[in-house]
């Protein structure tokens, strides 16, 4: 794409970042509450909440705490929790994001596995059978709020099937078999909310792939049925499933989040609800800031990669 | 029919299951080909060419929506008795397909290179390299400029042009007895179009490969095949040699035919010949014969039976047309 | 048409058609009374589900006979669904049913009751004796009068922001799509925790933080299709005969846009509905003892409750799962009837 038009796709990049950076500040501090009382408790004497007031920067105006904190996020320093120990932000932020991300990770990874053969058994013969009932019980699926098939599954592996542990978490540095034991009922969760959607749309795609003529021309070269699925109708097919990851970012946040709080893990999510729960506004910014960080960057490396992979919408210089 | 048959067609009958009701696309069709022989199939959208060249592959075959009854028999092999894997062994080697549009034909997101190699690996089971080595050779011989540079391309690199040149590669891969060209060149200019055609008559007679061409338009067909069948509604109404179609018609659709062609030498604003009428809906076919609503000649017994091919002139008995009235007297002095 | 020939769309006649329906429903019904008699553990949930398909689609079929063309029988039972959870909601206040809030009044009730056993408590009681149903039904009230506001607030408000930026263009289009990007940019959830937070949850409040969620769509579904039918010529026509913009907005564009927005409305239903019972669940939404399915279903985890107990998960879970599925589908329609160029899911 040509500098100009990547010019322009960052500067409003950086703008959305910013209002998205502004709005979770102020929005923190409508919050009712005195953050000084809240700390020290109440019924002390008014000049300790003063002297804590000041310390904490809160006598300024909005906008110059908004510059002083947006400073600090330039550099790296989120500000402190406010809620004893009181440790920085970045560093709660830094233990929690690699749980989350392994939990979208492989939540993806599950789901695009489980979607893709499924959606290509379905769209091989449109209206059969398969298809039908892969088409039902998708939608089916996607009518279950994510919390209501966690506890499902819950009920099922922990309860009647006695497999699985119930929360906590263990490190993938400790222990990688504990990891992957206590991980796979939370992917599990996750994937079920994103393979209905994936299967349905790379379904109806494959469909209207399979009837391109390209495809009709390369069975008329002999090649069997499933080398026809995989290597002419799937890879058009793919770019949709590509967007299709993109889009769904936002919705596996909120999974993550769902999921975090079912098995008590110490993701990001847990750390938003929680700092929400305690009035803990540091740590609500910085982690809804992280968070909304990393989903512009995931949705516009998304965008740019397109023009990598489909060769149509490269530049062609003729 | 001698052994000498390349292609042998009895009564061929492919009919569509449709919610409409049932489409009977090729209505008894019966042809012969010999090898290295071309033929031409000639007729308006709708009438039944294109499903007829699939059906001849048994591309379109037997399933919950198509039935297909008679016999197809391709060197030797019952087409339609071969069960799937089988059949698929055939289309390359024995027989392939060029289709109309070169764009829609080839996978965009896929190398030429691609194309052809995967064919050449899969039916002739060379390496990588070998098959590289023949892809250029291929596309050398359909006369494709810098051959190994354009392996490398998209197809959306290549003009129209080109691209079915490339389509004719791929077809041409695994050296196929018979090649079935549907409206090859539909879809390109003018200019390009003979040359696509004649690139298509030198390939059959170098190779000694027959060939069906399939199209609209008389002028593709003239001078470049041996032997044309002009279809109608589903049924083979005219068949010859060429150029006995083009000078000694028998049917009046395909005298109409010849004569909505206009003509260069024609005083100017010379009204364009057409044929009234528009062709039947297969859903529900008139009995009887089927151009009979537009033919002038009609008469009762052409709307109530249908007639068969027959050689009414027994100076050339292979030229047969389904027609119950004899030719008309004069013959069309055509080049 | 004779009764031999083939009906409509199918190659079965009446007759087949009438036996396969008959076979599919005796089936069906078959496998909900094993059920709800001998099945027990994990089959049970499963077995009914295919009994209920067995049921709908063998019904489904005995109509198609009898109508002689197909009738979409999941559609009319959707509509069914959420037309009568939508009455008996609205008149929930007044109808005759045990008690469902108040836990004093409750006291005498059994706790954690079984459904389905023929007693004073149709669906049971939870932990503390107070009725399932009628909870369910309050909870069923809760959510609909919440997303329904919320998405009513979301057309009005997101279809006019869309059609004044669809329509002026430039720099105040330039501006909403980055205010709008920006509230798109943070995950919906995490917006809507953040936004409880600070909230007291009110009905209200609660209502007032899920449209905040689905403006931005509905801003994007309005500025598109403004945008497209700006360029039409009845636009043109009224700016000829000098039509103030504002004017051309509400008179002209307006009026066109609803269609696509109301189908936006409806496939975006459910997802609020989805949307506020998880926040019930999270115990950011509406608090005890108001019931909604969200905070029902979470009671479920205490302790040991949900392993004793399933049916404290199952009944909100139903009533979730049903009303889900008919928005879900109706949705489906509205958008197949008003706005086909969108994507289908």
């Amino acid at each position: 794409m040509n500098p100009r038009a990547g010019l322009n796709r960052l500067g409003e990049l950086a703008a959305v970042l910013l209002l998205v950076s502004f709005g979770v500040f102020f929005m923190v501090t409508l919050v009712p509450g005195d953050p000084a009382v809240a700390i020290l408790g109440s019924g002390k004497p008014p000049e300790m909440y003063e002297a804590l007031r000041e310390e904490l920067g809160l006598d300024q105006s909005v906008l110059t705490r908004y510059f002083d904190w947006l400073g600090g996020v330039l550099t790296g320093d989120l500000g402190h929790s406010i809620v004893p120990p009181q440790s920085a932000v970045s560093d709660r932020i830094l233990s929690a994001l690699p749980v989350s991300l392994e939990l979208a990770f492989l939540g993806l990874v599950v789901a695009v596995v489980l979607a893709v053969p499924l959606a290509m058994w379905a769209a091989a013969k449109p209206g059969g059978t398969v298809d039908r009932l892969v088409g039902a019980s998708t939608f089916g699926l996607l009518s279950v709020p994510s919390f209501l098939a966690g506890l499902l599954l819950i009920m099922l592996f922990v309860n009647e099937l006695g497999l699985f542990p119930r929360s906590q978490w263990v490190r993938m540095g400790d222990s990688f078999t504990g990891n992957l034991e206590h991980a796979f009922l939370p992917v599990l969760v996750i994937a079920l909310s994103e393979v209905a959607v994936f299967t349905r749309v790379l379904r109806n795609d494959l469909v209207v792939t399979l009837q391109e003529d390209f495809v009709l021309a390369s069975r008329a070269k002999g090649m069997p049925p499933w080398r026809v699925m995989v290597g002419d109708a799937l890879r058009p097919s793919s770019f949709t499933l590509v967007t299709l990851l993109g889009i769904s970012t936002g919705r596996l946040i909120g999974s993550t989040v769902i999921v975090e709080y079912l098995f008590s893990l110490p993701g990001m999510g847990s750390l938003v609800v929680t700092s929400a729960q305690n009035g803990d506004f540091p740590v609500v910014q910085g982690a809804v800031l992280v968070i909304a960080f990393i989903y512009v960057v995931v949705n516009t490396g998304i965008d740019l990669s397109y023009g990598l992979i489909d060769p149509r919408t490269r530049r062609v210089h003729d | 029919m001698t052994a000498a048959s390349l292609l042998e067609v009895t009564d061929l009958r492919t009919t569509f299951h449709t919610p409409r009701g049932d489409v009977t696309a090729v209505d008894g069709v019966s042809l012969t080909l010999r090898a290295g022989e071309t033929l031409g199939v000639v007729g308006e959208s709708g009438s039944g060419k294109s499903v007829l060249g699939r059906s001849l592959m048994g591309l379109i075959g037997q399933g919950p929506t198509t039935t297909i009854s008679g016999r197809v028999t391709l060197a030797g092999h019952d087409v339609h008795a071969l069960p799937a894997r089988e059949r698929r062994r055939l289309w390359g080697p024995t027989v392939a397909m060029v289709f109309q549009d070169p764009m829609t034909s080839l996978n965009p997101v896929k190398k030429i290179g691609t194309h052809l190699v995967e064919a050449l690996r899969l039916h002739l089971r060379l390496d990588r390299k070998a098959a590289r080595e023949r892809s250029v050779d291929l596309l050398r011989q359909v006369g494709i400029p810098e051959p190994a540079r354009r392996l490398d391309q998209y197809p959306h690199e290549l003009s129209g042009g080109m691209r079915q040149r490339v389509v004719i590669a791929m077809a041409l891969a695994c050296d196929p007895k018979l090649l079935i060209a549907d409206e090859p060149t539909t879809a390109l200019d003018v200019t390009v179009q003979k040359q696509i055609l004649d690139l298509l008559a030198r390939l059959a007679r170098e190779r000694q490969m027959a060939i069906i061409l399939v199209s609209h338009d008389l002028g593709a067909v003239a001078g470049r095949t041996d032997r044309v069948a002009v279809m109608y509604a589903g049924r083979v109404v005219e068949t010859s040699r060429t150029l006995e179609v083009f000078t000694r018609p028998i049917h009046p659709y395909s005298e109409a035919l010849l004569a909505s062609i206009p003509r260069l030498d024609a005083a100017p604003h010379t009204r364009l010949r057409t044929i009234e009428g528009r062709p039947p809906d297969l859903v529900s076919p008139p009995p009887g014969c089927r151009f009979a609503p537009r033919c002038t000649r009609a008469e009762d017994v052409c709307r109530t039976e249908a007639p068969r091919l027959r050689g009414p002139r027994p100076a050339a008995p292979r030229h047969t047309a389904a027609c119950h009235l004899p030719p008309a007297a004069t013959a069309h002095e055509e080049d | 048409m004779t009764d031999s020939s083939p009906l409509r769309g199918t190659p079965l006649t009446r007759g087949q058609m009438t036996r396969r329906g008959l076979g599919r429903l005796a089936l069906g019904a078959a496998l909900i009374a094993a059920v709800l008699t001998v099945v027990e553990g994990v089959l049970g949930p499963l077995a009914f589900l295919a009994g209920l398909v067995l049921v709908c689609t063998g019904a489904g079929r005995l109509l198609w006979a009898w109508r002689r063309s197909k009738v979409d029988l999941l559609s009319w039972l959707a509509l069914a669904w959420v037309v009568g959870l939508g009455v008996v909601a609205l008149l929930a206040p007044w109808l005759p049913l045990p008690e469902g809030r108040n836990a004093t009044v409750a006291l005498s009730e059994p706790i954690y009751l079984e459904p389905l056993k023929f007693s004073d408590h149709p669906l049971g009681t939870n932990g503390a004796g107070l009725d399932m149903l009628s909870r369910a039904v309050f909870g069923a009230r809760a959510s609909l009068i919440i997303s329904l506001t919320a998405i009513v607030i979301g057309v009005v408000v997101g279809g006019l922001i869309g059609v004044v930026a669809g329509y002026v263009r430039k720099g105040t289009d330039r501006g909403i799509g980055i205010v709008t990007n920006a509230f798109l940019a943070v995950p919906p959830l995490i917006l809507l925790v953040a936004l409880a937070a600070i909230l007291d949850p009110t009905m209200r409040n609660i209502a007032l933080a899920l449209s905040v969620l689905t403006i931005p769509s509905m801003v994007r579904v309005a500025r598109a299709n403004a945008i497209a039918f700006a360029q039409r010529e009845f636009v043109l026509a009224a700016r000829a005969i000098g039509a103030s913009r504002a004017r051309v907005m509400l008179r002209e564009l307006v009026p066109n846009v609803a269609l696509p927005l109301m189908s936006m409305a409806m496939v975006s239903i459910s997802a609020l509905i989805v949307a506020e019972s998880s926040l019930s669940f999270l115990g950011l939404g509406i608090p005890q003892p108001e019931p909604t399915w969200g905070n029902m279903i979470s009671e479920a985890q205490s302790g040991t409750t949900m392993y004793d107990h399933p049916f404290i998960v199952i009944v909100p879970g139903v009533f979730l799962f049903l009303t889900v599925f008919s928005f879900n589908l109706l949705g489906e329609e509205a958008q197949r009837r008003w706005d086909p160029r969108s994507v289908k899911l």
